[in-house]
């Protein structure tokens, strides 16, 4: 265990390092907050009314993706591992007596949570602080906040592990960019990053419900919203923890069948 | 300690002639020729030994080392390291082996040199002790004190190749396998990381197998050779036993006050010849060092001699050849 939370601090350190790209990554998501709402009271100010979420949830969810975005974005990636796999450096990877699956999960846990802290720590008070209508309301009760909470860190996990089965096509694709481009694009439009699942037509939110995506993002922002109530809440996150398992439990076999027929790549 | 049997390894590889003929023809139809890396390799190794691991490029060598340390599964053969088989028991096993791949790099690119030793100190779980003793040790043999806390993207070849060789010991390993240790390194390291390597081997009983294109570095280091080409074993034995086989031919070097005739000594071939300057070559098992060079000095006013045995390169080099590889 020693070993996870050590590479875990290494890599969280490390992500600490990048203070420009913070600044950047700031930037970046104010200002797609600020678009996205602007559309958005467009559409409520000119629609035909009775909207599936009200506009003060929309903007809060607008929010939340924006200040949680390392935590769920499937693009997120760590090119170092990628490097690992292509280039050979794996062969060190494989003589270190603990397992590959939880060292790069743990390395990859890290790397988000410095980014999301980077990120997250100074954009909270701002969007808390907007005028309105932009700004980003609190959750209804305490605890519709502890199951946020809750739900979101379930959430990484789910995204951690979905991006583990990426990391691990490579292994047979020798390049990341197939993979990681049609899962990342799916998974971010499943997850309601494009538009929030609760704006999609019922038949496309079926096919969300099927899948893993809308479990990390769309899910918890929900809940903190109060959009979904408390105890559908809770069971949304029994089901978290199904696709936890079987996420984790898909990609360890995966990755044992993957090193089987590794080819450690020039010499 | 290791020992390994009938062990063979063959890759499919994928190939094409150059070309965009060639290339659109690949497309459709891809052929594949199967390299046999390894073939039917047996060999064991005691402890405490140093065993040099030779061949030519692409002879199977660090696929070898690869099959030892549990990264690859061979496709047939028994392979037992300290009674581990190595790819079966991977992380049991590797706790006790220390891997270094000169091609490769171990250590966190962006991040001090003693922040991926104290990750390795969790991975490995090495008592608190035991870690400050090996760090310590291995900072002074290595001389590592002033790039320790060096990101390792700003260091040297040299310098990193000698953290890289401190990252793999530092969990006190009983076997070090070196792929190409001294690829790249100047005169200096490269005697410095030799230097330790015996310490290391006399000292604390670590046996090492080293693979290397630096037959300097394994005449320096190992009493043993193996010999690989083309996935087969073609040679096990001692730097001795290939010294005498290639023969008791010495070449000798003199320099000599000017002397404007060439010399004729019984028992020696002139080879080269010059008023300051002659190379003869003898054949100890005829004649004898001592009787040649009085018989010279008798001649002329000797300066300097030097007496040399055929150099290992050049022993391999013949041994390659030998077995048309």
């Amino acid at each position: 265990m020693r070993a996870y939370t050590s590479v875990w601090r290494l890599r969280f350190l490390l992500g600490l390092q990048y203070r420009t790209a913070a600044f950047a990554g700031i930037a970046t998501q104010l200002f797609f907050g600020f678009i996205f709402i602007m559309i958005y009271i467009a559409f409520y100010e000119h629609g035909a009314g009775g909207a599936p979420i009200d506009l003060p949830d929309l903007i809060s969810y607008t929010w939340l993706q924006q200040i949680f975005l390392t935590l769920i974005m499937l693009w997120y990636r760590d090119n170092e591992i990628f490097r690992l796999i292509t280039s050979g450096n794996i062969a060190y990877e494989l003589c270190r007596p603990c397992g590959i699956y939880g060292f790069w999960y743990a390395k990859l846990l890290g790397q988000r949570l410095a980014g999301a802290s980077l990120r997250c720590l100074p954009l909270l008070p701002i969007a808390l602080l907007l005028p309105e209508p932009y700004r980003l309301g609190f959750p209804p009760s305490i605890a519709n906040l502890g199951l946020f909470i809750l739900s979101l860190a379930i959430g990484l996990l789910i995204v951690v592990s979905v991006s583990m089965l990426l990391y691990i096509s490579v292994f047979w694709t020798m390049s990341p960019v197939g993979s990681t481009l049609l899962i990342s694009i799916a998974g971010e439009f499943f997850a309601g990053m494009v538009i929030p699942v609760p704006l999609m037509p019922e038949w496309l939110q079926k096919i969300a419900n099927f899948l893993p995506f809308r479990w990390s993002a769309d899910f918890p922002f929900r809940v903190y919203t109060g959009h979904i109530p408390e105890r559908e809440a809770l069971l949304g996150i029994a089901a978290q923890l199904v696709w936890i398992v079987v996420l984790i439990g898909f990609g360890q076999w995966l990755l044992s069948r993957a090193l089987r027929r590794t080819v450690i790549q020039g010499g | 300690m290791i020992e390994l049997q009938g062990i063979s390894k063959s890759f499919k590889v994928a190939k094409r002639s150059s070309g965009i003929g060639q290339a659109f023809k690949a497309l459709f139809a891809r052929e594949h020729t199967t390299v046999h890396a390894l073939q039917e390799i047996s060999f064991s190794i005691g402890e405490g030994e140093i065993v040099g691991y030779i061949g030519p490029n692409g002879a199977g060598k660090s696929t070898s080392i690869k099959v030892m340390s549990g990264i690859l599964v061979p496709d047939e053969g028994s392979c037992s390291v300290m009674g581990y088989t190595p790819w079966k028991d991977r992380t049991a096993y590797v706790k006790n082996i220390g891997v270094v791949f000169g091609q490769r790099s171990q250590l966190w690119w962006d991040v001090p040199v003693l922040d991926s030793f104290e990750l390795l100190k969790d991975i490995y779980r090495i008592p608190e002790a035991e870690y400050r003793g090996n760090l310590s040790m291995l900072t002074e043999t290595l001389d590592l004190e002033p790039i320790l806390k060096v990101p390792v993207r700003q260091l040297s070849l040299g310098q990193r190749m000698r953290c890289e060789i401190a990252a793999s010991l530092l969990h006190g390993p009983r076997i070090l396998f070196l792929d190409e240790p001294t690829i790249g390194l100047d005169a200096v390291s490269k005697l410095a990381v030799r230097r330790f390597i015996r310490t290391l081997n006399e000292e604390k009983g670590v046996t090492v197998i080293l693979t290397t294109h630096d037959m300097s570095d394994i005449e320096a280091l190992a009493e043993r050779i193996l010999m690989i080409g083309k996935g087969t074993l073609l040679y096990d034995g001692t730097i001795g036993e290939l010294r005498n086989r290639f023969g008791t031919e010495r070449k000798i070097t003199v320099d000599y006050e000017t002397c404007d005739r060439p010399l004729e000594i019984e028992g020696a071939k002139t080879l080269s010849w010059s008023p300051e300057r002659a190379v003869f070559s003898v054949d100890t098992g005829q004649y004898r060092i001592a009787d040649l060079i009085s018989r010279l000095s008798g001649q002329i006013e000797l300066l300097d001699v030097s007496v040399e045995a055929k150099p290992v390169e050049e022993m391999i080099v013949e041994l390659y050849r030998e077995h048309r590889i």
